[in-house]
């Protein structure tokens, strides 16, 4: 009997709710597969999402799951890994959820290092609220509330994280999702703040109004815009205007919050 | 009850769920021998089964979990 | 861990701090705000010794985010703030309602609206403790006279939480964080703690959010395999989201009713002298103080002045002022607001008494002789508009 995704899933509440062609249910089944790959204790798993319709994927999954607020996944998610860091602690979010109104949150979870695993379903869009632009939304591309286009510049979310001092950093797409499967992994098995963006496709409220009608249609943009950083940094590719690396894009080494607090224990019980 | 449609290919059953399946085409799209096409009410149905290689695409690309590909022993 | 009786000097917040340790508080995630950052300070020296945890977060909004998660982890937890950052809090409170998770949240108050008179005493958010979030939700809201007080208050904020798994809010005044007195505290041991209901039975007949009006159905920690779906959305009793309108009702019902179903076990409040009096005095926080020692001064030149001075402001102590109002006798209520739990008076009171607010918002406290002199004014009621003459 082969792997059945279906053994992580609350299946009394499928079929989920998001719309045909959607990518979020390609990243829920990639993550699925990393946690059967991973084989942590399925008690000791939590995931914590924010708000949007990334954030629903908590919902669906078998564990211990919370579905907090906009933009706050990160905080909850610290206090849980804090008051219990035995906890296997995953947080689901959205673009406009964690880098607009959750962006001052990711940059200090990435900036303490503390063990927990992101990952990010990057639709470069507002989806769940119909269409609005997001800071991930790229310049030019139209959005309900960018009617003429828009006009800001948007972040790179991976940059971002490693500037703020994540210690794993990777980009995948649901296009190429053995590598999403295996930077969750990865991320998960690295001591410290992992970020993964997991780039994403949203049909119904992104595609439409910028050229691209049928899912399959955004799927290939991604499989023709993505570039592998190994060939990128062998010299062998190099990213074009509008084009984005992807595979592992940083990883260093610092101390973990939860295990420096444990320090703080036994100093302050002068045990050391 | 979710009723699910089983398809013998040389190499694999295919496990079809078609009341999760939402028509989206990804699955179509991503087969490399033609094996899917959507029937009339806009729902997966496999078409080609002995051209099936039991790759797995159609599994990981299915964004609502309709297919599962169960590769012979 | 303190393991004996003892009596020590200091203030509010000090003790703030000792009785949330002794309260079995184990998690306070926090941001630095005047008048409040003592208890942070305590915490982040006195918690570590303890096993427990203290994080300074980088906003109010993560500091309440983080000790909802910690307590979902199973640790009992508490944040501390002000004015501003109260505000701030606002939302998460109203998760931590929805979502029926035992938390403490400290609103040291200060003089508002917006950055105000951060190191100046106000009785302002009164209203905000109550209806600052939005929606149908619970509120329990304690407000404490003294650094004694806050301490026996702190343990009974952490208590109720924890009884009736939903945020309880401990509603100090400038005055009383900072004010230093002797602060009596038992054998940590004596004190009676309460624990969150947590699951007996198995994983398939586990109800996180079920139960009739007024119960207040079993939680799991995170971590011991019930696997519990979390959401701020409107969840049915296994915690999925739903639209139902039944659904809907049962739960934003409940969530009142199990508060609203035990308003004797919360309520409290102190009487002073009020069983002969002809004129009542309503106060809390510090302007209880100013008030006891005007009741002294009225009594002293014989007038037959008593005190209602309710620890608990919400939910609302209405026994307290049925009391009174059936005897018709007039009602003042000094607060450093312009006017905000006197309405609840007025509710109670329905005309039978005179209810006459007496309001400061300019920073200071009150003093004895205004309080005295605006007692002296009072006049039985007569008309409904007889209480509103005066106003503020």
């Amino acid at each position: 009997m082969s792997f059945d995704v279906m053994d992580y899933f609350r299946q009394e509440t499928l079929p989920h709710i998001w719309c045909p062609g959607c990518g979020n249910g390609i990243i829920l089944r990639d993550f699925a597969v990393a946690l059967e790959r991973l084989n942590y204790p399925r008690d000791e798993v939590v995931i914590v999402s924010g708000i949007g319709c990334s954030s629903r994927a908590a919902g669906y999954l078998n564990f211990d799951t919370v579905h907090t607020t906009h933009g706050r996944a990160l905080p909850f998610a610290t206090g849980i890994k804090l008051a219990n860091p035995n906890l296997k602690v995953f947080v689901i979010m959205g673009d406009g959820d964690s880098s607009a109104i959750g962006g001052n949150h990711l940059i200090h979870a990435a900036r303490r290092n503390i063990d927990l695993t992101a990952i990010i379903f990057n639709n470069n869009i507002y989806g769940m609220t119909g269409g609005q632009f997001s800071p991930l939304t790229p310049r030019d591309k139209k959005a309900t509330t960018a009617p003429y286009g828009m006009i800001e510049q948007s972040f790179d979310i991976c940059r971002l994280a490693e500037g703020a001092g994540a210690t794993y950093v990777g980009r995948a797409t649901t296009y190429h999702n053995q590598l999403l499967t295996q930077l969750i992994i990865d991320g998960a098995q690295n001591p410290g703040f992992s970020l993964i963006e997991a780039v994403t496709h949203c049909p119904t409220s992104y595609g439409r109004r910028n050229g691209m009608a049928s899912p399959s249609d955004m799927v290939r943009w991604q499989k023709d815009n993505a570039v592998w950083i190994d060939k990128v940094r062998a010299g062998k590719a190099e990213v074009k205007d509008g084009q984005f690396t992807i595979g592992l894009l940083h990883r260093h080494e610092a101390p973990e919050f939860t295990q420096a607090y444990m320090e703080v224990i036994k100093r302050a019980r002068g045990q050391e | 009850m979710i009723q699910i449609e089983t398809n013998k290919t040389p190499k694999c059953e295919l496990e079809i769920k078609k009341q999760w399946c939402k028509g989206c085409n990804l699955c179509v799209a991503a087969c490399p021998r033609s094996v899917l096409a959507l029937d009339l009410l806009g729902k997966i149905k496999v078409v080609e089964a002995e051209k099936c290689i039991a790759c797995g695409l159609c599994e990981s690309t299915c964004p609502d979990f309709a297919i599962r590909v169960i590769k012979n022993a | 861990m303190r393991e004996l009786a003892e009596v020590r000097l200091m203030q509010g917040n000090e003790a703030c701090v000792q009785a949330a340790l002794d309260a079995g508080v184990r998690f306070f995630g926090g941001y630095p705000i005047t008048p409040s950052t003592e208890i942070a300070e305590g915490m982040a020296e006195k918690l570590p010794a303890l096993g427990g945890k203290f994080i300074q977060m980088e906003d109010e909004i993560a500091s309440i985010a983080s000790i909802i998660g910690a307590s979902l982890a199973g640790v009992k937890s508490m944040t501390a703030t002000s004015g501003p950052g109260f505000s701030l809090m606002q939302e998460n409170l109203g998760y931590a309602c929805m979502t029926e998770v035992p938390c403490v949240i400290v609103n040291v108050q200060r003089g508002g609206p917006s950055t105000g008179r951060p190191t100046a005493p106000a009785q302002g958010d009164v209203m905000q403790a109550r209806w600052g979030t939005h929606g149908d939700h619970p509120a329990i809201v304690l407000s404490p006279w003294s650094a004694q007080e806050t301490y026996t208050l702190t343990v009974k904020a952490v208590n109720l939480s924890e009884r009736f798994r939903t945020p309880v809010i401990l509603l100090m005044d400038e005055v009383v964080a900072h004010l230093r007195e002797g602060v009596r505290m038992p054998d940590p041991r004596q004190l009676k703690l309460i624990e969150r209901p947590r699951p007996q039975g198995g994983r398939e007949n586990y109800r996180p959010f079920g139960g009739a009006l007024d119960e207040v159905p079993a939680v799991a920690d995170f971590g011991m395999g019930y696997r519990c779906n979390v959401t701020g959305l409107v969840h049915d009793d296994v915690g999925h989201p739903s639209g139902s309108p039944q659904v809907t009702n049962d739960l934003i019902r409940r969530l009142s009713g199990k508060v609203e179903a035990h308003r004797d076990e919360i309520i409290d409040y102190e009487l002073t002298q009020t069983g002969d009096a002809d004129m009542v005095i309503f106060a809390y926080g510090s302007t209880a103080r100013t008030s006891l020692r005007a009741l002294k001064l009225a009594r002293a030149q014989g007038l037959k002045v008593g005190m209602i001075r309710p620890t608990t402001l919400w939910p609302f102590p209405e026994k307290a002022i049925e009391e009174v109002a059936e005897r018709g006798i007039p009602i003042l209520v000094p607060e450093m607001n312009l006017g905000q739990l006197v309405l609840e008076v007025e509710r109670i009171a329905k005309g039978r008494s005179l209810v006459q607010p007496l309001s400061r918002v300019d920073g200071e406290l009150f003093n004895p002789d205004e309080i005295l002199e605006a007692v002296k004014e009072l006049k039985p009621v007569k008309s409904r508009k007889s209480s509103k003459k005066e106003g503020i």
